[in-house]
């Protein structure tokens, strides 16, 4: 079983993203986390202290743990903002500005 | 109620100020307890940017007196080791100037600050990028302040009471100022005992009227409202204490009114500071918009790339002014043994160790570096209390 | 039509539905506000369309309710009685002169401000997860238990293979029967709460619900509770009682737990310690509510919770709040605050007095639903000590990565003796999140209450956008036709316990 299977979806056309460069395979309607948990990704940030991997947390844009870079816009919410087909996913680190 | 105890010095207010107050009365020897009713830095201090400037006053008894705490900084920085507990940095000002005619008055306000010791260094439009390389483009020329600097204020305040060796009493009101027969202050009474001294400090900044009111004296202390912005943490893109200064010049007058934009800094922790906002509301804590359009319209045009910079707080505090702007310093001869350290508006945490460090000299008797009759805390016009 | 009283309602969960519907249905003006893409809220949250889900009640223990609002609300919004903004995050709700400004960016890059003008205001924000922290709870692979089901109804996904859902409270049953279901190997349910209270011994997931059905006056409450047993049974999830999570080990993510039995003071046993390997771990330890626009209002809160009178009105004149905002108390509370706020508003607008009496069945429900919680209240607590869990070097403050040991220091040698104060001191809470996620650590070691934190910001605002004046009001979408009477009212709070 899985969740997909538990509710009997019929996902729209699966499209590609990119993650760092890798292609990766999103599902319409998913957040980018639940895109990059899909492809087995659990973390895509690391802190600007001690530079320590995060990834989700509260699941629900509160935490702010899960920021990463979408399409140039540092400091995105995973948990909330919906994955788009052609989407360029980059992990982050420090403040996400660094660069 | 816990038992009274005796020492030599009682400072009334756990501030930048009371802790200043506090470390040099015991630098010079003297035993101070020092109280408040909240926790440290519960008051302005804790709603604070930090700000240590020189560049925006005017030749006169405070510019004279941020030298000398300016001066005191750089000595508790170097000779302790509390520069980076207490997150000092001497990064300096930058001033800038819209347009020519603002830049020429710039010019000679920095002029009449060089004669008056303040290090002051004129900045070529073709220049200012090196200084800051974010600014707006099209500004006409700015001053370079090296003296400007900045501490974290609610860690200088606890590290310096710290440094102290005080006994710190936090959580403890001040309900009374106790006097003798023949009305000297000896100590104060609080919810939670009495705290017997010779000398009692009001360091109680915005609410340094209502202590003085505790011992029968008028002080015009009033809140000046100012809200402070907080960005998202970023690489260090504002090197600089950087606002800018718009004079009205007057050619009847000697002297120019100062209008300045709020100050945009840059932190070690990351985010950018931008403050503050000045209204005279009272203690009115209710959030206001405006204020913070106002905050935020201001630092987008001297920093463009803030505009898609992400505020993610700002908080509220209450500065104390008195009418002349000028704070009171010094014994208060209509009470004998009280003394005053309050009413520094949006300068406390700059001139605090100034104000410490001359009280501790008047404490103990010894002549004060600067001439204290401009801070008279009596200068006043009476009021009934 | 536009002279008919304007409500702005803020938060499409249980309680902005409920208030909504009741307030549309006697002629106001609504716009209903909220976050998400789609209504319903954290409790209410489906899976997006385009996932396709045939069968979504799967996930939901009271999805018929939820269809019913959600059906509700899509009736109101052809007929052009309710607006229903959707991916709006509001930051800020000033108060004018003639009513009240409210502030917003639009998703999901929250870049783009809007403003909407209205008469009155009523906050449904609902709350978020309170968890506690301890050794590794900063790993990738550890997610709030609400999280895990967020992502799993919202975005049908799961965080691993094997999970150990652990904390206290009511959520956990859900989150780990969810998971189950949904094909993760849920390797434990570890609930600190007092065996006394909810089940004698540790073990048997069949007495863990018994004893809990004790609690639930409710009769809907012991449906819910049997479905749960039956289910944890069906799934062979573990149940351990009186138990906590110590630590969470990886490196780069989790790979094993450390759970300890509790004694009779909530302190760790010592030599009960064992290790369950898992890549999940979902752990909550109770809900918080989201008080920020109430207090930028300048809204009295008790606590941390917004207060309401009986029918639900701030002490700021023309501010309703109903749902976890006034205190935590689950769906059913928040349908009923809801739709007693949504007939005050509905009264007070159109300057008649309400009378109760019309809604008296409503606000018994409401009382018996406040009396199970603070029974809940009572019995889902962390563990009395837990604070010893928090070493030295555990990060507290998730965002600028401040440790036990130094907000210890703030506590022990700099005097702080408050959360204010500790974040003074340490920069506890002054990040990204703003202390949501670490007040109330930061509380217990620093040995104070928790206490409202009074952020006047709700969410991060481009300055840009701060910047701007007015220029952004939007008043010219076409007049809203006019209202239409719904006899049968979906938001009805007797529609709350039917699952």
């Amino acid at each position: 079983m899985n969740p997909l299977e538990l509710v009997r979806a019929q996902p729209g056309p699966a499209f590609t993203v990119t993650l760092d460069g890798r292609e990766i395979e999103a599902l319409p309607g998913q957040s980018v986390a639940a895109a990059l948990w899909t492809a087995g990704v659990t973390s895509w940030r690391s802190t600007r202290g001690a530079g320590r991997p995060r990834g989700v947390f509260c699941g629900i844009g509160v935490c702010f743990d899960c920021l990463v870079t979408v399409n140039d816009r540092p400091n995105q919410r995973a948990c909330l903002v919906p994955v788009r087909p052609g989407d360029t996913i980059r992990t982050q680190e420090g403040t996400g500005h660094d660069d | 109620m816990s038992k009274p105890f005796t020492c030599d010095v009682v400072v009334v207010g756990a501030g930048m100020v009371g802790a200043a107050c506090t470390l040099y009365a015991a630098r010079a020897g003297l035993d101070v307890a020092l109280v408040d009713r909240g926790p440290v830095a519960g008051g302005t201090t804790g709603a604070g940017e930090g700000n240590l400037l020189v560049s925006d006053k005017e030749p006169g008894p405070e510019l004279d007196l941020a030298l000398l705490s300016g001066r005191l900084w750089v000595d508790l920085a170097e000779a302790t080791e509390l520069a980076s507990a207490i997150e000092y940095e001497a990064k300096g000002g930058v001033v800038v100037a819209a347009t020519p005619e603002g830049l020429t008055a710039l010019e000679t306000f920095a002029a009449g600050q060089r004669a008056a010791g303040v290090a002051a260094v004129p900045v070529a439009a073709d220049r200012l990028h090196d200084l800051e390389p974010q600014l707006a483009p099209g500004l006409a020329g700015a001053v370079h302040y090296p003296q400007d600097a900045q501490v974290m204020p609610a860690l200088a305040a606890a590290h310096l009471v710290r440094a102290s060796g005080a006994r710190l009493l936090t959580g403890r009101t001040v309900t009374e100022v106790l006097r003798t027969a023949d009305g000297s202050a000896r100590g104060v009474r609080t919810d939670r005992g009495e705290i017997h001294a010779p000398a009692v400090v009001n360091a109680a900044g915005t609410w340094g009227s209502a202590v003085a009111a505790l011992a029968g004296v008028s002080l015009p202390v009033l809140p000046r409202r100012g809200f402070v912005l907080v960005t998202e943490p970023l690489p260090r893109l504002v090197r600089h204490k950087v606002y800018a200064a718009d004079y009205v010049a007057d050619v009847a007058s000697d002297s120019a009114a100062l209008q300045t934009s709020p100050v945009v800094e840059g932190t070690a922790a990351g985010p950018i500071l931008i403050g503050a906002s000045r209204e005279r509301v009272g203690f009115d804590r209710s959030f206001s918009l405006p204020a913070l359009r106002e905050l935020a319209a201001g630092a987008t045009r001297l920093f463009p790339f803030l505009s898609g910079v992400r505020a993610l707080r700002t908080y509220l505090g209450f500065r104390p002014y008195m009418p002349d702007h000028l704070p009171a310093i010094g014994p208060d001869p209509r009470v004998p043994g009280l003394f005053h350290a309050c009413g520094h508006e949006g300068a406390g945490i700059g001139l605090a160790t100034g104000t410490g460090h001359l009280l501790a000299q008047i404490l103990t008797g010894r002549t004060p570096d600067l001439d204290l009759a401009p801070f008279r805390p009596d200068r006043f016009p009476q009021e009934a209390v | 039509m536009t002279d008919r009283p304007h409500l702005a309602v803020i938060g499409a969960g249980p309680a902005g539905l409920a208030a909504s519907l009741a307030a549309a249905a006697r002629g106001i003006r609504v716009t209903l506000i909220d976050a998400g893409a789609m209504a319903g809220g954290q409790f209410y949250r489906g899976p997006a369309p385009g996932l396709g889900a045939r069968r979504p009640q799967a996930l939901h223990h009271q999805w018929r309710t939820g269809d019913r609002l959600a059906r509700g609300l899509a009736g109101h919004v052809t007929a052009g009685t309710i607006e229903h903004l959707t991916d709006h995050h509001v930051w800020c709700v000033e108060r004018q002169s003639d009513g009240f400004a409210v502030h917003a960016l639009l998703g999901p890059e929250q870049e783009r401000p809007v403003t909407v003008g209205v008469d009155a205001v009523l906050l449904a924000t609902g709350g978020y997860e309170k968890v506690l922290p301890f050794p590794g709870w900063t790993l990738p692979g550890v997610v709030t238990a609400g999280g895990a089901q967020a992502m799993l109804k919202g975005s049908l996904v799961v965080p691993g293979r094997t999970a150990v859902v652990a904390g206290t409270g009511p959520l956990l049953l859900p989150v780990a029967t969810g998971l189950a279901a949904a094909g993760v190997d849920v390797a434990a349910l570890v609930e600190s709460a007092d065996p006394k209270a909810l089940l004698r011994g540790t073990g048997d997931a069949k007495a863990f619900l018994e004893r809990a059905r004790a609690l639930a006056a409710q009769p809907g409450k012991v449906a819910e509770g049997a479905q749960y047993a039956a289910q944890l049974v069906r799934h062979r999830v573990k149940v351990m009682a009186r138990h906590t999570v110590v630590e969470a080990h990886g490196e780069e993510r989790l790979d094993a737990v450390t759970v300890a039995a509790l004694d009779g003071d909530g302190r760790v046993r010592p030599g009960t310690e064992r290790r369950i390997p898992c890549d999940t771990l979902a752990v909550g330890h109770g809900m918080l509510p989201h008080t920020d626009l109430a207090e930028s209002l300048g809204c009295r809160v008790d606590g941390l919770d917004v207060h309401v009178d009986e029918e639900q009105r701030t002490d700021v004149p023309g501010v309703w709040a109903a749902g976890e905002t006034t205190g935590i108390g689950g769906s059913a509370l928040s349908l009923a605050e809801g739709h007693i706020a949504g007939r005050s508003v509905a009264a007070r607008l159109t300057g008649a007095e309400p009378d109760p009496r019309e809604w008296a069945a409503v606000a018994k429900s409401r009382t018996r639903m406040r009396e199970f919680f603070a029974a809940l209240d009572t019995v889902y607590v962390p563990p009395a000590h837990w604070t010893e869990q928090v070493t030295d070097d555990t990060v507290v403050c998730r965002c600028e990565e401040v440790t036990g040991g130094e907000i210890r220091r703030a506590v022990g040698e700099l005097g702080a003796g408050d959360v204010r104060t500790v974040k003074l001191l340490t920069r506890a809470g002054m990040g990204w999140c703003q202390g949501r996620m670490c007040e109330p650590a930061v509380a217990g070691l620093a040995g104070c209450a928790q206490t409202s934190a009074r952020r006047l910001l709700a969410r991060p605002v481009p300055l840009g956008v701060l910047a701007r004046a007015e220029e952004d009001l939007a008043g010219a979408e076409e007049d809203l036709a006019g209202a239409v009477e719904d006899p049968d009212e979906p938001g009805g709070p007797g529609a709350s316990e039917d699952d």
